[in-house]
C-alpha cells in the first residue's frame, strides 16, 4: 500500500487530539492567569488556588460528593463485581438476556430520565413505607451506585473472560470447599479489576451532575452541583483552578485504573 | 463451577438491585404521568386512590394532551432528535478516521493511542463544557485572538446556538464513537484487506467494498452510544445552547425544577423512553451478545 494515506490518517488522528485536549490545555492556563477575566492573559499568578482553598462553599461540596464516590463506588463494586461473575461464571442462566440488557441500559439511558424516575421511586416509598425519610446521601449513593455498578460489571466480566478456568477447577478438585475456591483463588485473580472498577465508579460518581440533582434533598448540595450554578451566572477563574485539579485527579484515577488493568493483561499473558 | 445457591446470590442480588432502582422507577414515571398536577407537597394527586367507597381511578391524559397542544414540546423533540443525529454523523465523520489510523499505527503504539482517547472522557464532564464556555463566548479565547490578529471586526456569534451545541455533544461523545469503532476495527482480519490489495483492489476499493461493511457493527454500536444519550442532553444545551433551541431534556428539567409540573415531567420522559425505544433496545440486543461490548 502507498504511504500517503497513512500519513494523511496520522494527521487526521492528530488534529482528533488536538481537538480533544486544547480546550483542557486552555482552560488549565488561564487557571494561572492574574486577571479576573478568563480569558484574556494578565500574567502569571496561582491566587485563583488560594482563593479556593478559602471558599468554603466550595470544599463542603467537594468533602460530600468524595463521600458520595466512596461509598457508592464501594456499593458498586461489590453488586457489579457479583453482577460480572454472573456473567463470567454462571453460564446460561434462565434471565441471562434480560439481566444483561437490564445492567447495559444505565450506560445509555439520557440522565434526566434516569434522575426523574428514580427522584420519583424515593418519593413514592417515602409516602408508602416512609423510607427514605429524607433525600441527600443515601439517596445519590443508591443511584450512583446503580448506574457505575454496570461499568464494574464489564471490567470484572473481562478479566474472567481472560482467566482460565482451569484454575478454579483446580481448586474445586483438590478439595477446596466453594467459597474457599473463591476467596483463595477467584478473588485475587479479579482484584485488579476490582480495583480498576472502583476507580472508574468513584470518578463517575464525583461527575454526575443531573442524576444527584434530581434524587438529592435540601442540604445536601454535591460539587457538580456548586460548580454548576456558579457557572450558569458567568466564567470564574476559581472554576478553572477547580477544572485543573479535577483533570490532574482524573489524569491519576486513570493513569492507576490503567495500569492496574495494563498490568493484569501482562499477568494474563505469561 | 459455582454453586446453586451460590449462582442464586450472584445473580440475584445485581438483579434485585437492578429491577428495584432501574426498573421499578419507570413504573413509577409511568404512573406519575398519569396524574393530575396540583400545588401541594408532593405536586400530585395519585391516580388511583383507595377511600371509603372503594378504589376510584382518578387518571387522567392531561399531561399528555398538553405535550400534544403546545409547539414547543413538539419542536424540542423534533430539536432534539434532529441535532442528536447531525452530531452523531460528525462524531462518525470524525471518529471513524481516527480509529482507523489507531489500528494503522501498530500493535504498539495502539494501547497508548486509545488511552489517549479515552482520557477526556473522565475528567469531569461539566469541566469540559465550561471549557468551550470559555471558548466560544463573544468575549472568549477564539473571539479575543481572532480580533488581536485582525481577521475579524466584531466578535463572532459562536455561542449560544446550535453551532455551540453542536460542538458541545460532538466533543463529549467523540470518544464513545472511537472506542467500539476501534474494537470492530481492531478485530478486523488484515489477511483480508491484503487479498483484496493482491487481487488488484485499490486501497479506496478496498476500504470501501470490505472494511467498511465489515466494520458496520462497530458504527452502529458507536452511533448508538452517541444519540442515545445525546438525545436526552441536558447539561450541554443548557451551557452552550441559545433560549431559540429548545431541547428535550432542557425541557424536562425546566418542567421539573421551575414550574414544579411533576406529572408534565413524567409525562415528557415516558415520552422520550418511547421516542428512544427502538434505539436502546438495539443497543442492548447489540451489547448483550457475547463478545459484544458498547463501552470499555
Amino acid at each position: 500500500m502507498n504511504d500517503r494515506r497513512p500519513r494523511r490518517l496520522l494527521a487526521w488522528l492528530g488534529l482528533g487530539y488536538a481537538f480533544l485536549y486544547a480546550p483542557i490545555l486552555v482552560l488549565i492556563l488561564f487557571s494561572f492567569n492574574e486577571s479576573r477575566l478568563v480569558t484574556v492573559w494578565a500574567g502569571f499568578s496561582t491566587r485563583w488556588y488560594a482563593e479556593l482553598a478559602r471558599n468554603e462553599r466550595i470544599i463542603d461540596a467537594a468533602l460530600l460528593s468524595l463521600s458520595v464516590a466512596v461509598v457508592s463506588a464501594s456499593l458498586a463494586t461489590v453488586l457489579g463485581g457479583l453482577a460480572g461473575l454472573a456473567l463470567g461464571r454462571c453460564g446460561r442462566f434462565p434471565l441471562r438476556i434480560a439481566f444483561a440488557a437490564l445492567l447495559i441500559a444505565p450506560l445509555v439511558m439520557p440522565e434526566v430520565i434516569t434522575g426523574l424516575s428514580q427522584l420519583l421511586l424515593f418519593v413514592t416509598l417515602e409516602g408508602a413505607f416512609g423510607w427514605p425519610s429524607e433525600r441527600g446521601f443515601a439517596t445519590i449513593v443508591i443511584a450512583h451506585a446503580t448506574f457505575s455498578l454496570a461499568y464494574v460489571a464489564l471490567v470484572v466480566e473481562a478479566r474472567l473472560a481472560g482467566l482460565d478456568p482451569a484454575l478454579e477447577e483446580a481448586a474445586a478438585d483438590l478439595g477446596a470447599r466453594p467459597l474457599w475456591a473463591f476467596a483463595g483463588v477467584t478473588l485475587p485473580l479479579i482484584a485488579p479489576a476490582l480495583v480498576a472498577g472502583w476507580l472508574l465508579a468513584f470518578t463517575l460518581s464525583l461527575d454526575d451532575l443531573v442524576i444527584a440533582s434530581f434524587v438529592t434533598g435540601p442540604g445536601a448540595t454535591t460539587l457538580p452541583m456548586v460548580v454548576f450554578s456558579s457557572i450558569r451566572l458567568g466564567l470564574s477563574p476559581q472554576i478553572n483552578a477547580l477544572a485543573a485539579l479535577f483533570v490532574l485527579m482524573a489524569l491519576l484515577v486513570v493513569g492507576a485504573a490503567g495500569w492496574l488493568i495494563g498490568r493484569q493483561r501482562r499477568i494474563a499473558a505469561v | 463451577m459455582i454453586g446453586h445457591r451460590a449462582r442464586a446470590v450472584v445473580i440475584g442480588i445485581p438483579l434485585v438491585w437492578l429491577a428495584l432502582f432501574f426498573l421499578a422507577p419507570f413504573a413509577v414515571v409511568l404512573w406519575i404521568s398519569l396524574s393530575q398536577a396540583v400545588d401541594a407537597q408532593p405536586p400530585y394527586v395519585p391516580a388511583l386512590e383507595l377511600g371509603r367507597a372503594g378504589i376510584s381511578f382518578r387518571g387522567t391524559l392531561d399531561s399528555y394532551r398538553l405535550l400534544l397542544d403546545d409547539d414547543l414540546y413538539v419542536a424540542a423533540y423534533a430539536n432534539s432528535v434532529r441535532i442528536a443525529l447531525t452530531s452523531t454523523a460528525i462524531c462518525l465523520l470524525i471518529g471513524y478516521p481516527m480509529a482507523y489510523a489507531i489500528v494503522r499505527t501498530g500493535p504498539a503504539w495502539r494501547g497508548p493511542l486509545l488511552m489517549l482517547v479515552v482520557l477526556p472522557f473522565w475528567t469531569s464532564f461539566l469541566v469540559r463544557v465550561y471549557a468551550w464556555m470559555t471558548l466560544l463566548r463573544p468575549t472568549g479565547t477564539i473571539n479575543q485572538a481572532l480580533l488581536a490578529l485582525g481577521l475579524v471586526a466584531e466578535p463572532l456569534p459562536l455561542s449560544a446556538n446550535e453551532f455551540a451545541v453542536h460542538l458541545g455533544i460532538v466533543y463529549s461523545y467523540l470518544p464513545f464513537m472511537v472506542l467500539p469503532l476501534y474494537a470492530t476495527l481492531e478485530r478486523l482480519d488484515r489477511e483480508l484487506l491484503e487479498a483484496a490489495a493482491d487481487l488488484g483492489c485499490r486501497p479506496w476499493r478496498a476500504f470501501l467494498s470490505v472494511t467498511l461493511p465489515l466494520s458496520l457493527p462497530g458504527v452502529i454500536a458507536g452511533a448508538l452510544l452517541v444519540f442515545i444519550p445525546a438525545v436526552g442532553e441536558f447539561v450541554i444545551p443548557d451551557l452552550l445552547g441559545g433560549s431559540d433551541t429548545p431541547m428535550i431534556g432542557r425541557v424536562l428539567w425546566a418542567e421539573f425544577f421551575s414550574n414544579r409540573d411533576w406529572p408534565a415531567a413524567s409525562a415528557l420522559a415516558v415520552v422520550t423512553l418511547f421516542v428512544l425505544a427502538g434505539p436502546i433496545a438495539l443497543f442492548q440486543h447489540l451489547a448483550a451478545r457475547p463478545g459484544g461490548r458498547g463501552r470499555p
